[in-house]
Order: C-alpha cells, then structure tokens, then sequence
C-alpha cells in the first residue's frame, strides 16, 4: 500500500487528504485544476514539502512524528511532467542513462533494453532532445524515468501538452506499460477519458480533499458524485470479446451474460477491451422497444435515482435475470421524463444504448 | 625613434595577462556560488546582496580604489590582519592588485553566471533529482553544463575588464615595473612623457585584443541547434 496523510495550509489553498493506494496498477487523481492533486503528486515525490506522512509499501518516506524526510534523490520513484524536462546537453542516451547510472545496480528489476523497445525510441538513441517531436520527447522522459528503476512512478499530466494525434501516439504506450510492468503509477489528470482508459483506481479531489476513492469501476458508476461536466458521467466496463460481425463492422464484447455490440475492435476473441458508456447515450423505456435502429437493448433493474434541476441520473443494474452480480450503467435523462414514466427504483426497464466506446 | 617593443612593455603585459588571468580564476571559485545564490534564493538578503556585488559597476573606481587602500593600508582592518598573518601589507603589491581586481571585476563575473543560472528551469533540477541525482550532483551535471555560455561570458568579461581597469591600479598599486606596472598604467606613462608613438603601440594592441574578445565571445555564445539556448 502507498499511505500517504498530507496537510498543507497556505492563505489560498488548504490540503487535507489521507490516501490508500493499491501498489498495483494504475491509480488516477482526478479533479479540476488547482483542487491539489499536483501537490499531492510533488509531496510524495518530496519536491514540496507538506506536513504528514508517506509510506510507500515497507519504507517510510516521510514522517513527521519521528522528524523523517527522505529527500528525493533518495526516493526511488519516476516522475513524469507535462512538458518533458529532458536534458538539453545530453542526447536520448545519455538522458536514459543519467537516472539509470545513479540507480541501485543490486536491486536492478527493469531491462534498459525493454524500456527502449516498449516506449519504440530504439531510432531515437543518438538524437538531441529539441530535435523530437513532442510525442517522442514524452516518450524518451518516461522511459528515462522506468530506466532509473523506479518502484513508484509518477506521471502528472503527462498528456496535457500534446495535441490529440500525439496523445493517440502515446497511449498505447501507457496501456502497455500497465500490461507488462508491475509497476505501481499515480497518474495525475483533469480529462475524466483519460482516467477511464488507463486508470485500475481512482481518486476524486476537489479543493483540496478527497471527494471519493476506489476501483475505477464501481466508481464511476455512482451517481452521487459531482461529475464536474454533466457529460463526464458514464460507466467503464472491463468486457471480453465474443464476437466479430466483419461484414457490419461490428464486434460484440459481453460480460457477466450481457453482450454489447460496438464499432469494430482490432482485438481477437476472447481478448480484453475497456469500454465506455456514456450516461448520456442511454435511455430507458417500460417495454421492450419493438424495433428500433439502436443495437443494444439490455434488461436493467432501476437501482437509484440522482435528481438535478433539469436532469436525472439514473444508476441500472444490467440484469440477465441470472447473476445477482452484474455491472451497472448509468442513464441521464430529462427531469421531466423522469416524472412523465413515474420511475422508482426497483422498476424493470429496458436501456438503450446509443453510443459504446473503446476506450 | 621605437623599433618594436621594449622589453618594459613586454614586462608590462605579461603582468597584466597574469593578473587577469588569476584574477579570472580566483572570480569564477568566488563567483560562481555567490551567482547560484543569488539566482535561487528567495532570501530578503537578496536585494542587498545584488546591489553590493553590482556596487563596482557605478562607483568611480578611484573611490573603490582609496577604499581598499585605507582597508588594507597599515591601519586598516585588512592590513592588520594581513600583517599579523605575516602576509605583509597588499597595498602596492601584486597581491593587493589581485584583491583589488577580484572585487572591482566581480560584477561582471557574477551577473552573466546569475543570468545563466536564473534562466535554468526549475524542473530540469528536479527531473535530476527525481534521477537520484543529489544537490552537488545536479549542480554538476545539470546547472553547470547548462549555463556553459554564461561561463564563457563571464570569464572573457572578468579577464578583459581587469586587462583594462586604471583607477583601481593607480590608487592601490600604484606603478612599480614587474611588480604593478600593467598596460594600462604604461600607455598612460607614455602618454604622460609625450612618446604618442609607443603609447600607440600599446593603446592599439589594446583595441585589437578588446575586439579580439568580443568576436570570440559572439561566436562561442552563438545559439546552439543542439539546444542549450532552448532550454531557457
């Protein structure tokens, strides 16, 4: 576990938080700019100095009871920022290679060479960081920072600089850092998709507090949350591949029973694909709508209900009428209809589902 | 009738290429932690510590000069001191010219090393020591590679501002061949017994190394495609 207990009173800002973050997969701290989630990010890195205490598995970071503060050279963790602070006297190795030569040979547990094959800057090795494109130079500071052998890495905002053709290009490489490392990443972001895409966890911040933590999934298919932008609502759902229907350009991805059909996925059988519904692309009827152009119909029990002024949101149950388990979705639909079908919670319905995202 | 140099004024810029030369040395060890200092701290000392170290750029260098002379005289506090130390009086001496020249140089030394200094940014020390890089460290392998050009501004303007500094000579060292004589204090000897002609010499050697310098300076600090300049 990270626990980490930060408090930070400054005449415009105050920061309380407590976390507990898993020491696997990716942890997402979300919330809108200034809410402190870079302080959070820099207090564990030990460049701002808070009040509290970090304990980062079996080390003690910093505690302030027993006056422990471990300064960041002595720290092993990555640290990634928006703009790639990448050292303009040194070329791509020599910038891989300062973190690593300074880094604990004895407890050595990422390859140098799979780094520069995992991030593909293997033909970027002899060039000077000002002759890379943005995207490449993001990549050579996350792989200078996996090259130092971190067992903590920290990425804040490391896409906020790029355009959206750059942040496609590095994507990917994330997703493949989350597959093939186990390394424990604290991803700072204020873009709600790119937490759904990457993030295993999550945490909320807003002014400085934590406003809810927990898995990703369940998460962000509650309905109490203030979403910040109403269109930010909309579940994630981990699905399997089950079929393709190459000849609409359709894959169908299910889980627990309950199949979903979506543009199609460059994805085989069987694999893995992360999903995204958004709340505002689902609607719900009584009945079964008898035909209708929208593919994917699901039976749903009406678990809760968030009412706003104009809006609500509602939270389903994807209900095969067999698992008690199941995943939910969420519905945002006008107050109005809200009151015209009288919707209670325990109601059977049906939601249609407009818009599936491959995240 | 003056064919070529006299052995005097060789004499002459030696003395002077050797007190600018030390006196660069000694200004870049002095310098450059009063020039990081200076660029990073947050201190309320700040101000003062600027404008005491910029004080020799608006002074009249014969008050710098008379100063140092009453400081470092019999009296004085320095002098005192030196004598006790068994290090002699510095007044007219080569000693005391190099202590004269580190101060009234110091400027010039320091406000191109706290320029090049200021102009790194934050994040590239701490992506260093996100790298395990400690403070000693990252000073050596970050700040000091990146304020290169601020080096080679500094040490070309310490050498040739103590090459053509007089007030400060005249008023400590006062004239002694071999000992205090430098170019300066020889061109203006000569101008003063009426030999135009080896002040010439001299005045024009003096033109020709000052741009000589500069040149070289434009050149070397040139922007760099390979991007020490971008990193500003």
């Amino acid at each position: 576990m990270i626990d980490a207990r930060l408090r930070l009173q400054r005449c415009d800002f105050a920061l309380d938080v407590a976390l507990m973050l898993p020491q696997r997969g990716i942890t997402a701290l979300v919330g809108p700019s200034g809410c402190g989630k870079t302080t959070v990010l820099r207090a564990l890195a030990g460049l701002e100095r808070v009040s509290g205490r970090i304990v980062v598995g079996d080390e003690v970071w910093q505690d302030d009871a027993t006056g422990r503060f471990v300064p960041t050279h002595q720290r092993p963790l990555g640290y990634v920022i928006q703009e790639s602070a990448l050292f303009p006297h040194l070329d791509v190795r020599g910038n891989l290679q300062y973190g690593r030569k300074r880094s604990d040979v004895a407890s050595r547990h990422i390859a140098l060479d799979a780094v520069i094959e995992l991030l593909g800057i293997g033909h970027l090795q002899s060039r000077r960081p000002t002759t890379l494109s943005g995207g490449e130079r993001q990549r050579v500071a996350i792989a200078r920072a996996l090259a130092s052998d971190p067992r903590l890495l920290l990425m804040d905002e490391p896409l906020a600089a790029l355009d959206a053709t750059r942040k496609a290009e590095i994507l990917p490489y994330l997703e493949r850092l989350h597959r093939e490392l186990a390394l424990p990443i604290v991803y700072v972001t204020h873009a709600m998709d790119e937490a759904a895409r990457l993030a295993d966890h999550m945490v909320l911040m807003r002014d400085g507090k934590v406003e809810a933590a927990g898995g990703l999934v369940e998460l962000m298919a509650r309905i109490d949350m203030n979403w910040g932008r109403a269109d930010d609502a909309g579940v994630v759902i981990d699905a399997e591949v089950a079929e393709h229907d190459p000849h609409h350009g359709l894959t169908c991805v299910g889980r627990d029973g309950a199949m979903l059909w979506m543009g199609e996925v460059a994805a085989r059988t069987g694999e893995r694909v992360r999903a995204r519904v958004l709340a505002r692309d689902v609607s719900v009827t009584r009945q079964r709508p008898g035909e209708t152009s929208v593919l994917n119909v699901l039976p749903v029990v009406l678990e809760s209900i968030q009412r706003e002024r104009t809006s609500a949101l509602l939270r389903l149950h994807v209900n095969d009428g067999r698992s008690t388990d199941g995943w939910r979705l969420l519905a945002r639909i006008t107050s109005k209809s809200l009151d015209a079908l009288q919707l209670q919670p325990g109601d059977a319905l049906h939601a249609q589902i407009k818009g599936v995202a491959l995240m | 009738m003056v064919t070529g140099i006299e052995r005097a004024e060789f004499v002459a810029i030696r003395l002077t290429a050797e007190l600018a030369a030390l006196s660069t040395v000694l200004l870049l060890i002095i310098g450059t932690p009063i020039a990081w200092w200076l660029a990073r701290t947050r201190s309320r000392l700040k101000p003062i510590s600027s404008a005491l170290v910029a004080m020799p750029i608006v002074l009249p260098p014969s008050v710098l000069g008379f100063y140092l002379l009453l400081l470092m005289g019999p009296t004085g506090p320095v002098g005192q001191l030196t004598q006790a130390l068994g290090l002699g009086r510095l007044p007219f001496t080569f000693a005391g010219l190099v202590v004269a020249s580190v101060l009234y140089s110091m400027p010039f030394v320091v406000q191109p090393l706290q320029q090049a200094f200021e102009a790194i940014p934050e994040r590239m020390l701490e992506a260093a020591a996100t790298l395990r890089a400690s403070p000693w460290d990252r000073f050596a392998s970050v700040a000091l590679p990146l304020a290169r050009p601020g080096f080679v501004t500094a040490s070309v303007l310490g050498f040739a501002h103590t090459v053509g500094e007089f007030g400060v000579v005249l008023m400590i060292g006062g004239n002694i061949p071999g000992e205090t004589r430098v170019l300066s204090v020889a061109i203006y000897d000569h101008v003063e017994a009426g030999e135009f002609a080896r002040a010439h010499q001299l005045a024009a050697g003096m033109v020709a190394f000052s741009l000589l310098v500069l040149v070289t300076l434009y050149v070397v600090n040139r922007p760099h495609k390979d991007g020490v300049e971008t990193a500003r």
